[in-house]
């Protein structure tokens, strides 16, 4: 497949969490008329909006089921006041209020609205407003409508996307906003790429969650449903740049990152170590003291309790609308998932309720 | 529909202590549901026949409220909050505890008023000694603020207004009700203001295919206040979002179609901050899709909550409504 | 369309060739001749010769934007800017770097790993990189070189009911004015100066004007609107969809009474709407021309324009309309003729 092409439809799709249908869309049209069709046994979405696909191994009814879980979410803004044609606004998810100013936007109402929220040129300010972030209060959503056109399409509650294209930049690089954890996503269908080519005994479930932005929901619900005997979260971690120091960042380019903390299964991670040596994967480790940031943390806790991995991919600017990623390192991830895939079996999920 | 909310807010039952609250929703509304039952944690069920999908509609019925921590060797005692419970509201404010003992609240001298947290004010219970304080009361014993609840007219503002008119707007619903067209599961909560902790495990057992709490909101429109499109009177508010919950948007769809149907008065509501039951029950199990009928209230959290009889109607309406809609668990 | 094809060419003061070169492609034909002096200034003429004050308008081809000051050994950019631009704006935008324009994204310190404080605080240009994802210095020095001008990335078009977004409109839509007027017919010699370095200080059209020696100046901006919800009133200036904007004063220029008059003139006679410019901030090259050799009257005609000096900016079509009718009614009537001495 493209990668490019899905990662960009994916990536300028628009799904704020708990408005992810347009996101979830696209992901079904790639396994349904896309390079994707016949990839997978079914699929279906979930009372929360979670999007599962199923791949099944042949392992029959007996076999063990892993699930993949990456979030389709975005963080986003919603419509709080419609004041003229402008309107105020609160945030979805942990946008950084500074990257707001300047920015263009997708207002979703009754039809997309165009927007822009604007900034005060410089000749107008004090000095030291200079120094201090803008807030959010004091940013509003431009739509250059009338207050009469205004009111009739847009309502409080409306939700707010970014909008942007995915930029091609040098080597792999790619740059745009919802990478995370739409780089994930893609891992996804580059998970059901690869075990076209390889036999596996486990029943796969490729799961595209819905708001992981506002509290790991989505996850939750979706492993309640599916009753996987292990989990992987595919998420993004910090790249490496200027600012960061290097335990808290990871370099682009240079493989996916195996996470290590409390919430990782250590039977798992050891298990990708060494099918990423076997294979020749190049991979990075990442320990985690801070383990509630993705899917993985309530992958754990689902029901009786789930074997739970993570893996990473490094993007630099993370909750910026020019997130960035190396495709280089989904490719790797991808194939990674998929081999691990191939080592599962019914000996190996028991073995790890053995402590 | 006032003497109700009266009624209701008259009564002191802090989160966990629900025992009173629960006794006098029951008397309300036994004769008007199939079923009636008291789970596990203290969750008032009525359950009402319809067919259709199950609907779990949820109005907790605990309030705010103090806990005994310490008791001095004067008979003062140190307490601590029971859910989000400012101390400034405080201050010349008197606390009734579940037994019917009273006191007031007192602040140490302060050099600043940066200082004043919970843990610089006592209670005064009139007792003399330690001694004859612990013939009252324990360490452990639960209170509520009181506060006479004031009639303004076609407002009315009063104690535990969050959220005995979520209560008093689903009883009045359930005796309005004519043809349920859907199983109802009337839950009256216990805990919300600890956690929605009540909501959770009522769902959890009860399995809903559609969530709908019945809670109060803030407002955005008394003078400096924070931004909010949410005004009083201006109608029954519906969610599109707060810290616990997105509405499911098939949810929110059905509201705001059954508001404009019946011609009910709405406003939708995104709230930057707080949650409600929906948070805890769109989460349970596999998931359930939830939404939120909001009343909006002045002064949350404070003595003094303040309402809009008019919206409370429009509540009233709208859950009917629901509750009277066939609804299609399969196609939600 | 002009105006979106001007707002999406890249033109950082000092680097305006390619806002010159279309500019020379498009006004071919048009003027009795044109040509660039030594800052880069493009010069075109109609009616040379002819009797009568001659009259200059001028626009500026430049905008604000950054420049590549050095490579860093990750291969990361580190930009400084050219002309006000508030580092604030720059945050999370794409740009394009030079001639070839390579794609580069302005990246900054995630969220989840910045101190509390640190959130509040806007991140100085320092702080800020251009990444075009080059493995290190000597992979990204393949493709860009210390110096090169970098421009945001937007996308000009159509916005909302009327209006126009897109970068750069202080002041291509001046350049677009210009270009429209390039069809009148006048009896006096009419020079069009596509000005450079505006926003460095004026400089470009402070030395077309000694060259050209005019009796009379009309420089055509787009200027500061700040018509938002809940903005104070005084500090407004001009707003969309009220019709062009005539300056009275700003920090490089008091415009002469009857200039001034006569612009207001203009527009009553023709029922042109107009607005007069509320702030006093801000300079145009109005202001270094009217101080041109023994000095030159001089006015200024803006088109408001939302944002300005950031990302993406707005403007009203009909202001744009409106600010060509002007224009062409202030000159046409001779309204100055009589007054210019």
């Amino acid at each position: 497949m493209d990668l490019t092409r899905f990662l960009q439809e994916l990536s300028e799709s628009s799904g704020v969490s708990g408005r992810e249908e347009e996101t979830t869309v696209v992901i079904e049209k790639f396994f349904t008329s896309g390079p994707g069709k016949g990839w997978i046994t079914d699929f279906r979405r979930d009372r929360l909006g979670n999007l599962i696909l199923r791949k099944k191994g042949e392992g029959g009814e007996e076999a063990p089921k892993i699930m993949f879980a990456a979030h389709q979410d975005e963080i986003g803004l919603i419509v709080t006041e419609i004041k003229e044609g402008f309107l105020r606004f609160s945030t979805v998810g942990g946008i950084d209020q500074r990257v707001l100013p300047g920015q263009e936007v997708l207002i979703h109402a009754r039809e997309e609205v165009p927007g822009i929220i604007g900034a005060t040129p410089p000749h107008l300010q004090t000095p030291d407003e200079h120094e201090q972030a803008i807030k959010i209060e004091d940013l509003v959503i431009d739509t250059g409508l009338s207050r009469e056109k205004a009111e009739e399409l847009i309502s409080v509650g409306d939700f707010v996307s970014i909008d942007r294209r995915l930029i091609s930049l040098k080597n792999s690089a790619v740059s745009g906003k919802a990478l995370d954890d739409r780089a994930g996503v893609a891992v996804l269908l580059q998970i059901a790429e690869e075990l076209q080519k390889l036999k596996h005994q486990a029943d796969v479930y490729l799961v595209a969650t819905v708001q992981e932005e506002v509290g790991l929901r989505g996850a939750l619900t979706s492993a309640y449903g599916i009753i996987p005997d292990l989990g992987i979260a595919i998420d993004v971690t910090h790249g490496k740049m200027p600012g960061l120091s290097d335990e808290d960042a990871y370099e682009l380019g240079k493989g996916p990152v195996v996470v290590i903390g409390p919430q990782v299964h250590p039977k798992l991670f050891t298990s990708l170590q060494r099918v990423a040596e076997e294979k020749g994967v190049k991979y990075q480790v990442e320990p985690s003291t801070r383990p509630g940031g993705t899917d993985a943390f309530a992958l754990q806790i689902a029901r009786a309790g789930v074997a739970t991995a993570l893996l990473s991919i490094p993007l630099r600017y993370m909750h910026t609308s020019v997130e960035t990623v190396f495709l280089s390192d989904l490719r790797e991830a991808g194939r990674l998932l998929a081999e691990f895939v191939v080592t599962v079996d019914g000996e190996f999920v028991e073995g790890l309720s053995c402590f | 529909m006032k003497e109700l909310i009266k009624k209701l807010t008259d009564i002191t039952s802090p989160s966990g202590n629900e025992d009173l609250i629960r006794e006098a929703i029951r008397e309300e509304i036994k004769e008007y549901c199939d079923d009636l039952k008291i789970d596990r944690l203290g969750n008032l069920i009525a359950f009402k026949h319809g067919g259709g999908a199950k609907i779990q509609f949820a109005a907790h019925m605990d309030e705010i409220g103090v806990i005994v921590t310490y008791i001095d060797d004067q008979g003062f005692l140190r307490f601590s909050n029971v859910g989000g419970l400012s101390p400034f509201q405080l201050l010349g404010q008197r606390v009734r505890f579940t037994d019917g003992t009273l006191g007031v609240f007192g602040l140490e001298k302060l050099e600043q008023m940066k200082d004043w947290t919970l843990n610089k004010m006592y209670i005064d219970i009139g007792a003399t000694s330690k001694e004859e304080a612990e013939e009252k009361v324990a360490v452990g014993e639960f209170g509520g603020i009181i506060q006479d609840f004031a009639d303004l007219g076609r407002r009315v503002a009063a104690k535990s207004m969050d959220n005995r008119v979520g209560c008093a707007v689903l009883i009045e619903a359930l005796k309005r009700v004519q043809s349920p067209r859907n199983d109802l599961y009337c839950t009256f909560t216990v805990q919300e203001e600890v956690g929605l902790r009540g909501a959770k495990t009522s769902a959890f057992a009860i399995e809903p295919d559609l969530g709908i709490a019945v809670d109060v909101t803030l407002t955005g429109d008394t003078p400096e206040a924070e931004k909010m499109a949410v005004g009083l009177g201006k109608g029954v508010a519906i969610k599109v979002k707060d810290q616990s919950l997105i509405a499911h948007r098939r949810v929110k769809e059905l509201l705001v179609r059954l508001a404009k149907e019946k011609k009910i008065p709405y406003q939708l509501e995104v709230l930057t901050r707080g949650g409600t039951d929906s948070g805890a029950i769109h989460l349970t199990r596999a998931g359930v899709p939830s939404g939120v009928i909001s009343i909006p209230t002045r002064y949350v959290h404070s003595p003094s909550e303040l309402i809009d009889l008019e919206d409370v109607e429009a509540a009233v309406q709208l859950v009917v409504a629901v509750m009277e809609t066939p609804c299609d668990p399969e196609n939600l | 369309m002009l105006l979106k094809e001007l707002s999406e060419l890249n033109g950082i003061s000092g680097r305006e060739e390619e806002v010159r070169e279309y500019l020379r492609a498009r006004i071919k034909g048009k003027v009795d001749k044109f040509h660039t002096d030594s800052l880069g200034n493009l010069i075109a003429v109609k009616g040379q010769g002819r009797p009568g004050p001659k009259v200059m308008l001028t626009a500026h081809m430049d905008e604000v934007g950054l420049m590549v000051l050095g490579i860093d050994p990750s291969g990361l950019l580190k930009i400084g800017a050219v002309g006000g631009i508030d580092p604030r704006v720059l945050v999370s935008k794409p740009v394009l770097i030079g001639r070839e324009r390579v794609p580069g994204v302005i990246g900054a310190k995630p969220i989840h790993l910045q101190e509390k404080a640190e959130r509040k605080k806007a991140i100085p240009l320092k702080g800020l990189y251009v990444d075009i994802g080059a493995k290190d210095r000597e992979d990204a020095g393949k493709v860009v070189k210390v110096g090169d001008p970098v421009a945001f990335a937007t996308q000009a078009g159509l916005f909302g009911e009327g209006l126009f977004k897109g970068k750069a409109l202080d002041d291509r839509v001046g350049c677009a004015v210009l270009v429209e007027l390039m069809q009148m017919e006048t009896d006096f010699p009419l020079y069009f100066v596509f000005t450079v370095q505006e926003e460095l200080g004026l400089r470009g059209a402070r030395v077309a004007a000694y060259g050209i020696d005019p009796d009379l100046c009309l420089t055509i901006e787009g200027t500061f609107a700040g018509d938002l919800p809940e903005a104070k009133g005084h500090q407004v200036s001009t707003r969309l969809g009220r019709g062009p904007a005539i300056t009275v004063m700003d920090r490089s220029i008091i415009v002469q009474k009857k200039l001034v008059d006569s612009l207001v003139a203009a527009g009553k006679a023709q029922n042109i709407p107009y607005q007069l410019r509320e702030l006093t901030v801000g300079g145009t090259d109005a202001g270094a021309v009217s101080l041109t050799r023994e000095g030159v009257p001089s006015a200024v005609v803006s088109v408001p324009c939302r944002y300005i000096h950031s990302p993406v900016s707005i403007l009203s079509l009909a202001d744009y309309h409106h600010t060509v009718q002007l224009v062409k009614a202030f000159l046409e009537g001779g309204y100055f003729l009589e007054r210019v001495d």
